[in-house]
């Protein structure tokens, strides 16, 4: 299926299944791309999941991504599914704001996602409603901070050993 | 212990022993660490620990200009690093919409399969190492350094290559890479059967390997296999083939699946890999032979460096060095997600851009992170060398594990 006609049946699914949780949706570099809002996640993708004409049961990645200048809405999520048997692509994304970082898990729909959602609450801060086990991954469990998150520097900010005038930074 | 015969027979409460299968274990290979809680030598339940070599390679990426970021895509999967460098390259110049001349392409994909063919050769060597069996990991590892005299040709280094620039690749292949591709092609058929004659219908090797750490296709599917994992349980998703890339699709060749998902069907689909990989490698040549000879990059200098003879000569070629290597060039914004088939299953990059030199935000998607989940799924009810074998066969490699 040609990437438009994908846009657009997809597009055409969410608009009548969910009236009020579907956004928007764009071609983004020939990927079809979906913003729905970040309460309708868990039964979009569970919809998706099940549709018989395209059934995205394969979840590809999720990321997480952090835009502090846009107020209101300064984290995104990205879900990528991918339905094996046509060979379809697509994105699903939500925004958000930073002052409630709470999002459905999809643990229930997508085993994947377990560790998936723990190393986004590690690097981030979201916090995955619904997740089995929620807790740092890659970091060590002591972190106080979100290291991912623009504000905090690619350096231990509390190194007192380096001098930034003589490293050149 | 009473010794009235007369009292209740007390009842004992079954207790499961905890085992530590620390970070640091010769049998592991990597630093990752479980911790099994046992009932006498059977599995009841495991929890893993990751991130011992986490390197933040996602937020490091944020600070590097686009070409700095291929050494740390070396440092995924470290076994087959050629295959992340060349799917990196491939994800930025789909971003600044850069076409690659074919015999560019077709050179990736020499060096790509060369990647392929060495990691398969240690997981396979290492799944008999961990059965007991050292004997076929030695001889088949001295293939292993004919492919590293191979890169360091190439590129200079053995291990993390580094090979390719946006854009195309550094050098163009000298008669001595050639020459020792050669060799290699003439050399490793039979030492790879050699070393298939030690285990593949070795009745030892397959009563120890069959339904050993199973996992049926739903549910790895559910856990978002890729790879050679996912072709053990019976599914023919190969990036390669579901979405081609660096003309992969003018290629002939076939995807080998296995049945139930066990170690021995792990070992054979990597073992029916190497001989897929050593067929495209030579179609590869073959199709070089009849492209015009010398080209090796495409024609971009504003993102491939021009000639030093040039640089300082030219006025133009100065220019264009300048602004490289100062990040002045004009970076569109964009949004792209490009997968490559990694030794490991599908190794994806998603970028933004906002038209500054470094990405906005770079997310990697890490095969081996994302099936490891199903470890402690897979080694419940088994035995503790069973999972070991299973650990060995999955192919889990800290580095992509951790970024």
């Amino acid at each position: 299926m040609e990437t438009q006609a994908l846009l657009t049946a997809v597009e055409q699914k969410l608009k009548a299944q969910f009236p009020e949780g579907y956004v928007s949706s764009e071609l983004i570099a020939d990927y079809p791309t979906f913003i729905v809002k970040r309460d309708s996640i868990l039964d979009v993708v569970k919809f998706l999941y099940n549709d018989v004409d395209t059934s995205f049961q394969y979840l590809t990645t999720l990321a997480t991504i952090h835009y502090p200048d846009h107020t209101g809405q300064e984290f995104a999520v990205m879900y990528q599914l991918h339905d094996l048997r046509k060979n379809l692509r697509i994105r699903i994304k939500i925004f958000f704001s930073s002052s409630d970082t709470h999002v459905p898990s999809i643990t229930s729909v997508f085993s994947a996602a377990n560790w998936m959602e723990r190393q986004e609450f590690d690097f981030f801060g979201i916090i995955f409603t619904g997740h089995p086990n929620l807790k740092r991954i890659l970091n060590m469990d002591e972190m106080t901070y979100h290291p991912m998150r623009k504000e905090y520097a690619l350096e231990d900010g509390t190194r007192e050993d380096k001098d930034d005038k003589m490293f050149g930074r | 212990m009473s010794k009235d015969k007369n009292t209740s027979k007390e009842i004992v409460e079954k207790e499961y022993s905890t085992l530590n299968l620390g970070p640091t274990h010769p049998a592991t290979h990597g630093i990752f660490q479980n911790v099994l809680k046992m009932d006498g030598e059977i599995i009841m339940d495991s929890e893993s620990t990751v991130g011992y070599i986490h390197r933040a390679f996602e937020k490091l990426a944020e600070r590097r200009p686009y070409y700095q970021i291929t050494p740390i895509t070396d440092r995924l999967n470290y076994c087959s690093s050629p295959i992340n460098n060349m799917g990196w390259h491939m994800t930025v110049e789909k971003l600044l919409g850069i076409e690659i001349p074919k015999r560019v392409q077709y050179m990736r994909v020499i060096i790509m399969e060369l990647a392929r063919i060495a990691d398969h050769v240690i997981c396979n060597s290492v799944i008999g190492v961990d059965t007991g069996a050292m004997t076929g990991f030695l001889y088949i590892f001295q293939m292993r350094e004919r492919i590293y005299d191979i890169y360091e040709e190439l590129c200079g280094a053995r291990l993390t290559t580094n090979i390719g620039r946006i854009g195309g690749l550094e050098r163009d292949f000298t008669p001595k890479a050639w020459a020792l591709l050669d060799q290699f092609l003439v050399d490793f058929p039979p030492a790879l059967k050699e070393f298939e004659n030690l285990l593949m219908r070795n009745r030892i090797f397959m009563d120890r390997t069959i339904n050993c750490g199973p996992i049926s296709a739903e549910r790895a599917l559910n856990y978002s296999f890729s790879g050679p994992n996912l072709r053990a349980a019976g599914v023919d998703y190969d990036v390669r083939v579901a979405n081609p890339y660096c003309s992969y699709e003018e290629f002939d060749f076939i995807i080998p699946v296995g049945t139930q998902g066990d170690t021995y069907d792990r070992f054979m689909v990597r073992q029916g890999e190497m001989w897929e990989s050593v067929k495209i490698i030579q179609q590869a040549i073959a199709k070089i032979k009849k492209e015009p000879a010398g080209i090796y990059h495409a024609d971009v200098p504003e993102f491939f460096l021009p000639p030093k003879e040039e640089v300082y000569n030219n006025m133009e070629a100065l220019i264009y060095h300048f602004k490289i290597v100062m990040g002045e060039t004009e970076i569109p914004k964009g949004e792209v997600y490009h997968a490559v088939e990694g030794g490991n299953g599908e190794v994806g990059y998603y970028l933004i851009s906002d038209g500054g030199r470094t990405p906005y935000r770079l997310h990697m998607r890490r095969p081996c992170f994302i099936y490891y989940q199903a470890y402690a799924e897979m080694i419940r009810g088994g035995l503790l060398s069973d999972a070991i074998l299973t650990m060995s066969s999955m192919n889990v490699i800290a580095g992509e594990l951790d970024a």
